[in-house]
């Protein structure tokens, strides 16, 4: 088997395996697990069209509250009607919930498409502001669909996040995002990143990579979305706005945009760092934006963003060996 | 015919408005080519200013409501030009990402930092200007509504006739056209831009003030919102372009009232963004804006 699946499905096990013993853990701690694990997901599918493909999407919530809602209102309503009040054993839950899931990623997948196909052919700031436009006018429809809680949001969504679930989709996430950009048709997104004129100049339709990335990016932010509701049992749509998108959108920027290894580290920082700052919670969102901006001063790359040959040669020279091949 | 009267007198005082701070993306925009998230929050400061030295003022003078603004533009002046000093400048020229991205992180740190500073409470504004209602015929036109679209049609022609009469206005256009060019004959860029700065944030502080004035409270994060719209304006009339920031915020202040009005008035906010995805859908350069071809 190929390497990549090993790691997948080894993750997957190990994902099994710690939930199985999650009783022994403490609670606040699962807590922060479970939010760092549905973070990932996010920054690492956003990393897909804001790092590799070079496109600035600020509509990530937008998708995640798609896949909420989604994947809410069917184990709500279907769970209800194909349980009882019984609540079925936790096979069938299990089932249920994976097949929300997915389609709650399926329908913030169209939702995906149905923004990018008229919107990727703008670029820059106008794209960041029709993406933000439509996360803003996603938000004012399920404030309105009155079958969906309106204002108040979704209340009493049954508690089926696990870890397993969470690290699982982590995994699935990571490994379709490396697997994609690493094949020879994904190359295509990093040339559309490197240089659109010169990608559609030899012959790649740089429109379409940028729905893929779009796509695939918006179905694994409406998986996520549907983890969130289900572990944090309530979703309103005010959870959604302008400012969760931003915090995705730094966590990508602060990984190095197009690194996954440093997104994922961002992902953990961003979530683990608010709760280590509650004793100076009033600070919290202004060292929050000085930490931004004076990144963007100093380390525009990204805070993970290493350059790792480089990184190598060095340690070869200490080592005492010929440095020649990282001057090369 | 009262009522349609009375909701365009309404369009118009919003529409006012979203102009004096569409105003001032549009000229950033014209002479750096980026969008300055953070202005939406100088318009926030704007409207605190006001606030502090209204509550050291008799209210209901004309006067008074007048120092009130100068305070205000004086103030957000010095911000902007601050803010352009410190945080993009030492960026002009990187990536445009890096830059958005910066601007967006000057936006949330004015934002947390005024709840820190001011709170997160929403505060009533004073009443600076003297509070009058004149109804004629069934149409009520309060004072407050006279008052903005008076001092933002004074604005706007002061600023037609600095951008197009004044030296400073001229270079302005300049750099807006062609930077490197304007560079060789002479003008210097870092004043220009410094000034770019100070003149937009003069205006969006004019527009927090009187936004407070209409809607009397004000904390921390009003600016987002009709930051937002303002921004959504400045492209509907074609972004650099100032007639056209003037215009399309007049449109859009003239939906958004008639929408309210309506049966859909709980789709109010999302009318501005369906109005964006339209106009870059089917006329991207905007109402007045002229297409350039890209060169490689």
């Amino acid at each position: 088997m190929p390497k990549p699946l090993l790691t997948l499905i080894g993750a997957v096990l190990l994902a099994f395996g710690v939930s199985h013993y999650s009783d022994h853990i403490d609670p606040y701690y699962l807590d922060v697990i479970t939010g760092v694990g549905i973070n990932v997901i996010l920054a690492v599918s956003l990393n897909l069209v804001n790092g590799y493909t070079g496109q600035f999407s600020l509509g990530h919530a937008g998708f995640m509250s798609v896949g909420a809602y989604l994947s809410a209102a069917i184990t709500l309503l279907l769970g209800q009607k194909l349980f009882g009040d019984a609540g079925g054993t936790d096979f069938q839950q299990g089932l249920l919930f994976f097949a929300a899931l997915i389609v709650g990623g399926i329908g913030a997948a169209v939702a995906g498409l149905a923004v990018g196909i008229p919107s990727l052919r703008l670029k820059g700031d106008y794209l960041a502001l029709v993406t933000l436009g439509f996360g803003e006018i996603i938000r004012v429809i399920f404030q309105n669909v009155e079958s969906l809680g309106g204002a108040l949001g979704l209340n009493g969504i049954p508690n089926y996040t696990t870890v397993f679930w969470v690290y699982s989709f982590a995994a699935l996430t990571v490994f379709t995002v490396v697997c994609l950009v690493r094949s020879t048709y994904g190359r295509g997104f990093l040339a559309t990143h490197d240089d659109e004129i010169a990608s559609e100049a030899v012959g790649l339709d740089t429109t379409r990579y940028k729905i893929v990335a779009f796509v695939i990016g918006a179905f694994f932010a409406g998986v996520a979305g549907g983890l969130y509701g289900h572990f944090k049992l309530t979703i309103t749509p005010t959870g959604f706005d302008f400012t969760k998108s931003i915090e995705i959108v730094v966590m990508v920027i602060l990984g190095g945009m197009g690194n996954t290894p440093g997104v994922i580290m961002a992902a953990i920082l961003l979530t683990v760092l608010p709760e280590v700052l509650r004793s100076v919670d009033e600070y919290r969102m202004v060292l929050y934006s000085l930490l931004l901006i004076v990144l963007m001063l100093v380390r525009p790359k990204g805070l993970f963003n290493f350059d790792y040959s480089r990184i190598a040669a060095r340690l070869r020279v200490r080592l005492g060996g010929s440095g020649n091949e990282g001057t090369r | 015919m009262t009522e349609f009267l009375q909701q365009v007198l309404n369009g118009l005082s919003l529409g006012a408005i979203y102009a004096l701070i569409a105003l001032g993306y549009t000229m950033v925009y014209g002479v750096l080519r980026f969008i300055n998230f953070a202005h939406s929050d100088v318009f926030m400061v704007g409207a605190f200013i006001g606030y502090y030295v209204g509550e050291h003022l008799p209210g209901g003078t004309v006067w008074g409501g007048l120092v009130v603004l100068a305070a205000a533009m004086a103030g957000c002046a010095v911000l902007g030009i601050l803010i352009e000093r410190l945080v993009y400048r030492p960026l002009r020229g990187g990536p445009t990402l890096n830059v958005l991205i910066t601007a967006i992180g000057m936006s949330l740190f004015l934002e947390y930092t005024g709840q820190l500073v001011f709170g997160a409470t929403p505060r009533a504004f004073p009443a600076i200007f003297p509070s009058k209602v004149i109804s004629v015929h069934g149409l009520i036109i309060s004072m407050n509504q006279v008052i903005v679209i008076l001092v933002a049609s004074v604005l706007m022609v002061a600023l037609e006739f600095t951008v197009f009469r004044t030296k400073i206005g001229t270079a302005m256009r300049a750099v807006a056209l062609n930077p490197k060019a304007a560079q060789l004959v002479g003008i210097n860029i870092d004043v220009v831009i410094s000034f770019t700065f100070g003149l937009g944030s003069m205006l969006a502080a004019a527009g927090g003030v009187l936004y407070a004035l209409n809607y009397p409270s004000i904390d921390p994060l009003m600016g987002v919102v009709p930051g937002l719209k303002a921004f959504v304006a400045a492209v509907l009339g074609g972004v650099g372009n100032i007639p056209g920031a003037a215009l399309g915020a007049l449109i859009l202040g003239m939906v958004e009232t008639f929408v309210d009005g309506s049966r859909w008035s709980t789709y109010k906010d999302a009318i501005a963004f369906a109005i964006l995805i339209g106009i870059l859908l089917f006329r991207p350069a905007g109402l007045l804006g002229r297409y350039t071809a890209e060169k490689v």
